[in-house]
């Protein structure tokens, strides 16, 4: 039982950490607002450089071969700038669906590792659209869209299809309507495979929401506090008033007992992604909260700048309240949850906070009379 | 990162399952907060010293096993599945244990730990003052050095299980010039005493759970002072540490409760008109586990060499508030019955225990430091909030 991350794996989020800072400024995303496509093409590069998009993808299929562990402290630095950029889909969900589709479709294995290699590289972009998200963020950049037609997996190129924009409160977000006509030519999972390759990449889809919403949320707090100790009512600073100190407390509570559950949520997918609905609707829920709150009490503290344009804070929120209604909002991952608790095989109670046996939690295989020492 | 308990901590798990099978009481005990109850717990606490089981955490040479946290959370998650009895000595096993250890000389933790792990010699807690609560700077009770003793006058308040304990750990102001954080003192004084008075005090279910204890010129030697004089706020802040961090409230108690509650949602559920209560037990039951989570994260930093830091000051706030939510979603699921005291004809098995925690959960936001309190706390020291 270790439940810390590598220094590896701090450095990595570090080093993002710090080229972010430099590169995704608010005046950056504030720019990116008024351009046709939302999308900078050099902003991506820099992601590509510090091989992003190649992380995720083994290395037999020449990427990196690093899990989701390794990924989730990056996309919550990617939440605390509110990275306008799709990293988090494109190298969490499309390259790994795609990936396990190289696996399970061997007439795909060699269009599909070529693709995955230039996937890694950067010269190709690759979008997922799940049936969960009537939307699909920045499909126009895509190059090609694995889509879902019932529980079929397609692979379809963007020329193969029409797109209508749809504006977004975060005018960071691109979203499309996508239209497009299934054909045997595309299909690449049939029915049943599908819905398995579905709901996995719906895990990995609510995961990268959930550490994206844990950054947003500490980002709003981190400016709610220097807002609050620098603006000055009544001759002192606003924070020294016990009514904001409990505001802005709350927040760091939330997000406090949310890391955890988001890191477990990283780690059980990160060993079987088929298994891990529980863990990642927690960490949706539970990120969702911190990020909603702070979105809300953040606000408050900055008073009417807050309600502004000019203030940078709307940045955050708004992706916030969008990221809680992505990848299945409040109500269908507590229902996940719901659903299990009231399963008869449930396996209920301390023992099992990390699942049966030398297993992680398990929703779909544990026998109810499982027991972790015996 | 690895979340897979080792062989060993397999083993170590159905070893402390198979104990506890073996011992603990088939009956559940009265409430410590009653004479007989109380040495019923004593009792208890006897039976797992016997076992070396008493403080799993602490040296052999104590009477522990010198267990890691991991391990200590896996006995504790064992210790609420068996339902054992509370412990009756957590002021000074979990509070004062630990920081005698840290501050304490040879002399004295030969003296009091190893009776403390035996149950032979039960504590309370005396901080807190009539106007001393949460400004806890503001004590005004004075031991004043003679030779080799001090001598003892003033007053404290809400000393938790002091009607029936053996020994209070107290602060005092040893520097009667002295003011605020300065000047005070941390020492043990017996109940005993020439000079010590307890007068309890009932809580909100009637039983004498705390007490005041006045002191009229009490003497004890200088060998009860813990650390050195003048020291008192410093050690007194790090078992508040102890106390608002990781030992007081394990998370398997409210894991326990939680899956507790989760069986009377299964039974209850389509009686139930609320349409909150279904939310509230999902809640319920994911909070618990991110306490956790949260927990076996600290845990592991620790183990390799990290600081429990400022964030654990959010730990109470967390657990204290979801023991509410718990006990306040159990009521409503009994509705109507749920206001019968177990002593009422029409009470029920399904009535459980869930009264007497509703009652007690009141309780969580309030001691160990209010809620205001840890929010001051974390605004200032976690966040960098200006004080003034």
């Amino acid at each position: 039982m270790e439940f810390t991350f590598s220094d590896d794996q701090r450095v990595y989020q570090q080093s993002l950490a710090a080229m972010l800072a430099k590169e995704v400024a608010p005046e950056t995303i504030r720019g990116r607002w008024s351009t046709a496509s939302g999308f900078d093409p050099g902003s991506w590069q820099q992601l590509v450089d510090m091989g992003l998009t190649a992380m995720l993808i083994p290395e037999d299929l020449g990427g990196l071969g690093l899990n989701e562990v390794d990924f989730v402290l990056l996309a919550e630095e990617c939440g605390k700038v509110a990275l306008p950029e799709p990293l988090v889909d494109s190298a969490l969900v499309a390259s790994q669906l795609l990936v396990d589709l190289v696996r399970c479709n061997s007439d795909f294995a060699s269009r599909g590792t070529e693709l995955l290699q230039q996937v890694a590289a950067g010269t190709v972009q690759v979008a997922a659209g799940h049936m969960i998200n009537p939307y699909l963020n920045f499909a126009a950049e895509a190059d090609w869209l694995l889509l879902g037609h019932g529980e079929e997996v397609h692979l379809v190129a963007r020329d193969q299809l029409q797109l209508q924009a749809q504006k977004s409160l975060d005018p960071s977000r691109r979203l499309y309507r996508v239209a497009w006509t299934p054909s045997a030519a595309s299909r690449l999972v049939d029915g049943q495979q599908g819905a398995q390759l579905w709901r996995i990449a719906l895990n990995r889809g609510a995961l990268g929401c959930a550490a994206q919403l844990l950054g947003l949320a500490q980002a709003m707090l981190q400016q709610a506090v220097k807002y609050s100790s620098d603006r000055e009512q009544f001759g002192r600073a606003i924070g020294s008033n016990q009514a904001v100190k409990h505001l802005l407390a709350d927040c760091a509570v939330r997000i406090e007992f949310a890391k955890a559950v988001v890191y477990r949520a990283a780690y059980t997918t990160s060993v079987g992604p088929a298994r891990a609905d529980c863990a990642v609707s927690h960490a949706k829920v539970a990120a969702a909260d911190a990020a909603l709150l702070c979105a809300r009490n953040c606000t408050q503290v900055h008073g009417a700048m807050g309600y502004t344009w000019e203030c940078d804070l709307h940045i955050w929120a708004k992706r916030s309240w969008a990221l809680d209604k992505a990848w299945g909002d409040n109500g269908f991952h507590k229902n996940r949850i719901h659903e299990w608790l009231l399963n008869p095989r449930a396996l209920l109670g301390a023992e099992y906070t990390f699942g049966a046996s030398n297993r992680a939690f398990d929703i779909s295989t544990e026998p109810l009379t499982a027991e972790t020492s015996s | 990162m690895e979340l897979v308990y080792t062989p060993q901590q397999n083993a170590f798990r159905a070893e402390v399952r198979q104990w506890l099978a073996d011992n603990v009481p088939d009956q559940p005990l009265q409430s410590f907060d009653t004479r007989e109850g109380f040495e019923q717990h004593r009792q208890w606490e006897q039976t797992l010293a016997r076992g070396n089981w008493g403080m799993v955490t602490w040296p052999e040479a104590y009477g522990g096993r010198g267990c890691n946290l991991i391990e200590w959370l896996i006995f504790e998650e064992e210790y609420y599945r068996a339902q054992a009895p509370l412990r009756v000595n957590q002021n000074g096993i979990f509070l004062l244990g630990p920081t005698l250890m840290e501050y304490g000389s040879d002399a004295q933790k030969a003296r009091f730990i190893s009776k403390m792990a035996s149950g032979e010699e039960m504590w309370a807690q005396g901080w807190s003052e009539p106007g001393a609560g949460s400004d806890m700077a503001a004590i005004r009770s004075k031991a004043i050095r003679e030779g080799d003793e001090y001598v003892i006058n003033g007053q404290k308040i809400w000393s938790t299980r002091a009607v029936f304990a053996d020994w209070v750990f107290c602060i005092f102001r040893t520097d009667p010039d002295s003011s605020r954080h300065k000047g005070l003192s941390f020492i043990f004084v017996p109940l005993d005493a020439e000079g010590v008075t307890v007068r309890p005090i009932e809580q909100l279910n009637g039983l004498p759970g705390f007490a005041e204890i006045f002191f009229d010129n009490v003497r004890v030697p200088v060998f009860n002072r813990l650390g050195a004089e003048g020291e008192g706020w410093n050690i007194a802040m790090s078992t508040a540490g102890f106390e608002r961090g990781l030992m007081l409230r394990s998370p398997a108690r409210f894991q326990q409760s939680a899956k507790l509650l989760l069986q009377l949602y299964r039974q209850k559920r389509n009686d139930i008109l609320d349409l909150s209560i279904e939310d509230s037990v999902v809640r319920c039951y994911m909070d618990a586990e991110a306490y956790a989570l949260s927990t076996y994260q600290t845990a592991s930093r620790l183990m390799s060499g990290g600081s429990i830091g400022p964030e654990s000051s959010c730990n109470k706030i967390f657990w204290s508030e979801l023991d509410l939510q718990i006990f306040t979603t159990a009521m409503s699921l009994l509705g109507a019955r749920a206001e019968l005291l177990p002593e009422a004809e029409d009470a029920s098995d399904d009535l459980g225990n869930w009264l007497d925690g509703f009652l007690f959960a009141q309780s969580g936001p309030i001691y160990a430091g209010t809620n205001e309190i840890q929010r001051n706390i974390i605004a200032e020291r976690m966040l960098g909030m200006p004080r003034k």
